[in-house]
Parts: C-alpha cells; sequence; structure tokens
C-alpha cells in the first residue's frame, strides 16, 4: 500500500493528466450526476432547508468563537467518561500517539473505520512503519486500499472506480490480504458486496484494536458520534476490546441537541438520504459492553492557523458531506487524484492552504485557482461556507507571500494591466495598439456567423488558441465610435 | 459601464446597449474615463494592483443615477468585491465611494426588469435562440429568470432549453488560461450540449463567457454562433409573417 498523495505535481499539470482519461471523466460524469439529483430531490423536501443550513453555521460558528472553552469541556467529560484523552499538536504526534496504543497491545493489525482524519494525517502508513497493517473496513476504502490507490472523493472515496475494475481488484488482490474473493465473482454489485463482507468479516472478529475518526463530538456528555452507511464502522466500533479515535479540534458541538440539526444537514447533502442507515454514538467506556479501553486523540494539524484566518475560519465549519465535490464542475472533470490530497474538490481547494498555509508549496499554491469560481458549491454547503469567496482571499494570499521576490510572468502582466487600466487614455493606446497588431496576425479565419477571428496566438496567449478560436480585436474600440460619434449621435453610424 | 472586454472586443454590444436604453428613453452616456470593474486582479489575487482601477471606477461614475452594465460578472464585481478592494487599500474615503456606487450598478437585465420595469422592449429577432445563463449572473447575482423572461417578449424568437443550464462554461477570467486544459473540457461539454439543441444563436449575459464557447465552438467547425443579450434586446429584425 504505497501510494501516496506526497510530491504531486501543482493542479494544473495533475488535471491534465486525469483529463486524459476518458474512463475516467465517465464514471465521474455517471456518478456525480446520480448523487446531485439525488441530493436535489431530498433537500427539496424540506422547506425549511435555508433555515437549517444557516443554523448549522451558526452552531459551528460559536463553537469555533469559543473553542477553547468547548475543547476543555470536552476533555473533562470524556474523562469523566472513562476515556482516555491526547491532545495532538501535529499528524505526526497523532501518529505516535495511535501508534504507541497499538505496540502497547502487542498488535500487528488494527481495522479502521472510514475516516477523512486518518487519511489526512497519513496513519496508515505511519502504522505501516512500526510493522501494524491498518485495515480499512468501510467498502470504498477496502477497494482503494487493495488496489494500492489512493481515495479520489470524501464521502465515496472510489467514486472513479467502475464495477467492473472492482471485481478486478477483488480478483486480484483480496487473497493477499485475507479471505480471498470467490472463484466465480461476476461485476454483480449484490455479488461485490459479499465478497467484501465475507472478507471484512473475518478481520472484525480477529481484531483487538480499532481506529476511527468522528463526525461530532458532543462537549456536554463526552460523546462521540459516526455517522456512517455500511454499519462496518459500528462493526469495528463495537467489537475490538480497544478503540482509538482521532478527533479534529473542530468537530466539537455543544450538546446532543445540536445533533437534531446536524443529522438532518449532512445525509441530505452527502448521499442524498433523508437519515444514514447508522448512525453510531458512544459516551465513554461500558462495563462488559463494547470497547473497555478508549482513546481520543484531539488534533490541530493546521486548524489552529486555519481558525486564524478572517476569512478563510469558515471552512472549519465543514461537515464533510461532499455535496460541493458533486457539483463541481472543474471536479466533475479532473476527479479528486487531481488536488493531490485525501480533500479534494471546492472544500480541498481552500481547506488544504489554510491548513498547510501558502507560499512555500507549489502544489499547495495552485489549489485556489483550481475553480471557475462558478459558485455552486456555497450554493448547495449545508453550512454556508463561501468557498468562492475564500477561494478568492486566498489566491490574495497567494500572491502577497510570492511578493518581494523575483516576480512571475503573471505578476508583471498584472501591473502593466493595472497601469493601463488606472487611466482610460492608456486603455485607449493599448486598444489602438491592438487594433494595429491585427493587420499582423497571419492565422485567420472566419467565426460563425462572419467576424474574423484568430486561430493562434503567439505567448500565454497560446494556452488560449490551442483549443479556441478568438475575434480579431475590432477596427474601432466602443470609446473611440463614441467619441467619433459625439455618443452615438453623429456620423453615417448613428444610433 | 460597457466594461473593458467589451470596449476592446465587442464594441457592437456597448452600442446595442446604448440604443435599447435610449430606446427606451433612458438619458445614457459613457463616462470615458472608465477603464475596468478591477475583476481580473481581485480573481487572480492582485489586491494592490486592483486599488487605481477601483478608484478609476468610483471616480468615473460617482454622479450617476444608474450604472448599467452588460455584464453579471463585472456587476457581480462591482457588487461584492469594491468594498474588499477598498479595505485593502485602507482609504475610508475609497470605502465610502464605493458604499455609493455599488449598490447603484445593475446588469442589464436587472436594469430593464427591476428598475424600469420593463419585459417587452419591444425587440424582434427571429431566429432559433437558446440561453446559458452565467454563473456569477445567476449565483452572485441572482438574476434569476429576468433575461430569459425578456427573451421570451421579443417578436419571432424561438427559445430553445438548454439542458443543465446552469453548469459552467469553464471560462472564468484567467482560470481559461491557468487551467486550460480543464477549462477547455468544460467549454466543450457545455458546447455539445448546445449544438445538440440545433439552436443557431447562444445567447448569454456576458460576452466573457460567450468568446469562450464561442471560441470552442468554432474550433469544433460548427455554424451555432454567440451572441450578447443586448444585442438580441436591441434587434428590430423585420419579422416574415
Amino acid at each position: 500500500m504505497g501510494s501516496t498523495f506526497v510530491g504531486m505535481p501543482a493542479f494544473p499539470e495533475a488535471a491534465r493528466t486525469q483529463l486524459a482519461n476518458a474512463q475516467l471523466r465517465t464514471n465521474l460524469a455517471h456518478a456525480t450526476a446520480t448523487i446531485r439529483a439525488k441530493r436535489g430531490a431530498a433537500v427539496g423536501e424540506l422547506d425549511t432547508w435555508e433555515e437549517l443550513r444557516r443554523a448549522g453555521a451558526a452552531i459551528k460558528d460559536q463553537v469555533l468563537r469559543n473553542l477553547d472553552t468547548y475543547l476543555l469541556q470536552l476533555e473533562e467529560t470524556l474523562t469523566a467518561n472513562g476515556v482516555i484523552v491526547h491532545w495532538a499538536a501535529d499528524a505526526a504526534e497523532a501518529c505516535t500517539i495511535v501508534a504507541e496504543i497499538a505496540k502497547a497491545h502487542n498488535v500487528n493489525e488494527v481495522v479502521k473505520v472510514k475516516s477523512m482524519v486518518t487519511q489526512e494525517i497519513g496513519l496508515n502508513e505511519a502504522l505501516a512503519e512500526d510493522g501494524i497493517t491498518a485495515w480499512e473496513t468501510d467498502l470504498a476504502e477496502l477497494i482503494v486500499q487493495l488496489g494500492d490507490d489512493l481515495p479520489s472523493h470524501i464521502l465515496v472515496p472510489a467514486i472513479h472506480r467502475n464495477r467492473s475494475e472492482i471485481r478486478e481488484i477483488f480478483v486480484e488482490r483480496m487473497a493477499a490480504a485475507g479471505r480471498p474473493a470467490p472463484a466465480d465473482l461476476t461485476d454483480d454489485p449484490g455479488m461485490l458486496a459479499e465478497a467484501a463482507r465475507l472478507h471484512l468479516r473475518e478481520k472484525f472478529l480477529r481484531a483487538t484494536v480499532a481506529v476511527s475518526g468522528a463526525n461530532f463530538a458532543i462537549a456536554d456528555s463526552g460523546t462521540l458520534v459516526v455517522v456512517e452507511s455500511e454499519g462496518n464502522g459500528r462493526m469495528c466500533l463495537t467489537l475490538p476490546s480497544v478503540l482509538v479515535s482521532v478527533v479534529g479540534i473542530e468537530k466539537v458541538v455543544p450538546s446532543w441537541a445540536d445533533l437534531d440539526v446536524f443529522l438532518q444537514l449532512l445525509p441530505r447533502s452527502s448521499t442524498g438520504e433523508r437519515m444514514n442507515p447508522y448512525t453510531s454514538t458512544w459516551s465513554g467506556v461500558t462495563p462488559g459492553d463494547g470497547p473497555q479501553e478508549m482513546h481520543v486523540v484531539l488534533l490541530d494539524n493546521g486548524r489552529s492557523r486555519a481558525l486564524g484566518d478572517e476569512v478563510g475560519r469558515q471552512a472549519l465549519r465543514c461537515i464533510r458531506c461532499s455535496a460541493c465535490l458533486n457539483v463541481c464542475p472543474v471536479y466533475e472533470r479532473t476527479g479528486g487524484h487531481a488536488y493531490g490530497s485525501v480533500y479534494p474538490g471546492p472544500i480541498g481547494a481552500i481547506l488544504n492552504p489554510l491548513l498547510r498555509g501558502v507560499g512555500d508549496d507549489e502544489q499547495v499554491d495552485s489549489l485556489p485557482y483550481a475553480s471557475s469560481l462558478c459558485g455552486a458549491c456555497y450554493e448547495v454547503c449545508p453550512v454556508l461556507i463561501d468557498i468562492p469567496s475564500v477561494l478568492v482571499d486566498l489566491r490574495a494570499k497567494v500572491v502577497d507571500a510570492r511578493r518581494g521576490g523575483v516576480p512571475k510572468a503573471e505578476a508583471i502582466a498584472m501591473k502593466v494591466a493595472a497601469w493601463t487600466l488606472r487611466k482610460a487614455g492608456r486603455l485607449g493606446a493599448a486598444e489602438r495598439a491592438a487594433g494595429l497588431a491585427r493587420r499582423l496576425l497571419r492565422h485567420q479565419t472566419a467565426l460563425p456567423g462572419g467576424r474574423a477571428g484568430i486561430t493562434s496566438l503567439p505567448g500565454p496567449g497560446g494556452s488560449w488558441t490551442a483549443a479556441r478560436d478568438l475575434p480579431t480585436p475590432p477596427e474601432e474600440p466602443f470609446r473611440a465610435w463614441w467619441r467619433r460619434t459625439s455618443g452615438g449621435k453623429k456620423g453615417a453610424d448613428q444610433l | 459601464m460597457v466594461t473593458c472586454v467589451n470596449d476592446a472586443m465587442f464594441p457592437d454590444t456597448g452600442k446595442a446597449v446604448v440604443r435599447l436604453l435610449r430606446r427606451l428613453g433612458v438619458d445614457v452616456e459613457f463616462p470615458s474615463i472608465q477603464t475596468c470593474c478591477a475583476q481580473p486582479m481581485v480573481n487572480t489575487g492582485y489586491l494592490d494592483e486592483a486599488v487605481p482601477v477601483v478608484r478609476t471606477f468610483v471616480s468615473a461614475f460617482a454622479s450617476y443615477d444608474a450604472i448599467i452594465t452588460p455584464s453579471g460578472s463585472c456587476a457581480g464585481s462591482v457588487r461584492h468585491q469594491h468594498s474588499l478592494v477598498a479595505r485593502r487599500s485602507g482609504d475610508p474615503s475609497l470605502a465610502a465611494a464605493c458604499a455609493a456606487t455599488s449598490p447603484r450598478t445593475y446588469e442589464l437585465s436587472e436594469f430593464l426588469v427591476d428598475v424600469l420595469g420593463i419585459i417587452d422592449v419591444g425587440a424582434s429577432f427571429p431566429h432559433r435562440v437558446t440561453y446559458h445563463p452565467t454563473c456569477h449572473s445567476l449565483r452572485m447575482l441572482g438574476v434569476g429568470d429576468r433575461p430569459l423572461e425578456l427573451l421570451r417578449a421579443v417578436r419571432g424568437i424561438e427559445l430553445i432549453d438548454l439542458p443543465s443550464a446552469d453548469q459552467c462554461c469553464g471560462f472564468g477570467g484567467t482560470f481559461a488560461l491557468k487551467n486550460a486544459d480543464t477549462s477547455v473540457a468544460m467549454g466543450r461539454d457545455k458546447a455539445d450540449t448546445v449544438c445538440a439543441t440545433g439552436a443557431e444563436v447562444l445567447v448569454a449575459g456576458d460576452n466573457s463567457c460567450l468568446v469562450h464557447v464561442g471560441g470552442v465552438l468554432s474550433r469544433a467547425g460548427g455554424d451555432v454562433r454567440v451572441m450578447h443579450l443586448a444585442e438580441i434586446l436591441a434587434s428590430q429584425e423585420e419579422v416574415s409573417a
């Protein structure tokens, strides 16, 4: 399982590779259109949807404003419930804590509930270095893990795979990881699920230590909540005797009453269901029932940095529903791998730079630009994260972080544009120059409707004309016409 | 505000706006010190560079009752981004000037429907047309069905629904250059949907989106032409009986 996002190229280059994959484009277009339609129907049923969104955002904002208080309360209630609470400043600390717990129990494997945060910290790879295998038990995560692949979606990590690809992975890879796939396995979804069920059940029954994340952590009762579809999560949460939950510090909510809002928002936004099939909640150790040793690792890993960002902190409201991925026209074409992170799509384009900071890494800095700013993400976000505004703000932070060094061609172009656009006279001169330059253009065509067009431009303009024609600049720009005709009131071509 | 793109590349759109508004009895001026709304700088992250451009905007338009622009994107930038640029400048007088000009800025269809209260602008355009709602007009401004209402009232027009109309065309300003491959992939899907409608003309309220989809359509060798909403609303082409 050696696949990693480390060292991925910047978005434009990674996207180019993915765009060339016709199978991926087909799989994604089909899958995202299906989920989009389901979400639309499920959300359309509620006439209180906008109120719910505002409530969800307000609860999260209130928590984020008082995060220190709620976290200390959570630590207190968890501890009172018999849970051992750990604090991790970053990924390395969190991985070490989990590995030490596993080693203390002398195990060489753990089972995992689907969790974004353990992907974020690279837990599986870290445990592998200590000789501990982390088995993914979510069906889609299992497909990704067996395929030595990378997740490409927050909710549906194997969304880039179709069922015949999944059958192939099961047939070729399951045996090396435990119970093999049945010899007569077809690509029938029922048969594929049954093969996974039989394979996973052996792992559930064997494991001593389970690792989970949490969708919510309730401060006043010391309760963790995991929301899922398959029931495999509940197997992990109840069968092994030791449970370690890694929880991002933004996951805290004040009380059970707040779940009323989020358990309506989350399933409708993510799977397009009124309710998710399994909601597991646990408030510490219950003697004789379920795990008898529980740990919670409260993880920062850049969240404090994001919280310090006045515009960007709203991203910490995110409940990982992935509605923004499913409506994003960029994500639909490029898939998740192009974002080079376990958090792809619009939320990934803001979350990664916010958690990691900008100005140090070309790949991270490319993410805020991986959007046409169409705004579809903001329209569906259940907690009203204004992703387009955060993207624009992050672009300014990327540019600001690079000011002072050797300017890139783009920075020079923007300075020239700003100088030109400061005075109308300069813009008029630039337009006259373009009007003269049109006589030098050799690659001309007639556009539909008859206007002259350009088929090839030199320099940076070439990235436009590689696949798009461009109208030839007109003989007379608007401002020149206005002046000549005194506002369209004189001359042969007056209005 | 004619916009820099229309000024330099699509003067016919600017002329159409003037003709249309004058026909409806509006006193139209083109303050010639105007240049650009500064959106290209803001959306690429160059806020310092946007400051002088926004200063030029407010000084050009400070004295007018309504600032009308044939672009949902530029209207969106003025209404939602100028305050950010003003804040960046640290100049309270610029912030005050923006607070005065921003709410008086209208995209063309908003001005016609909401301010003038006119749906039938007296246009005629006997062609098969499909309409693409541009993202910023739809989601940033919320123009809703106003452009379609205006188009439905045009004499002789055959308006064909565009499937998945609210899907972005892939232009996205500097996105079209910085992420050209993804932009073109989106543009091709939009162009395919447009061609499948059998329309002769693709109409939208933003020439920047149209130059992108139109460029893809032209390269594909089809004969669908692109036109700005203003040009159809200004048109008084004769409708044969």
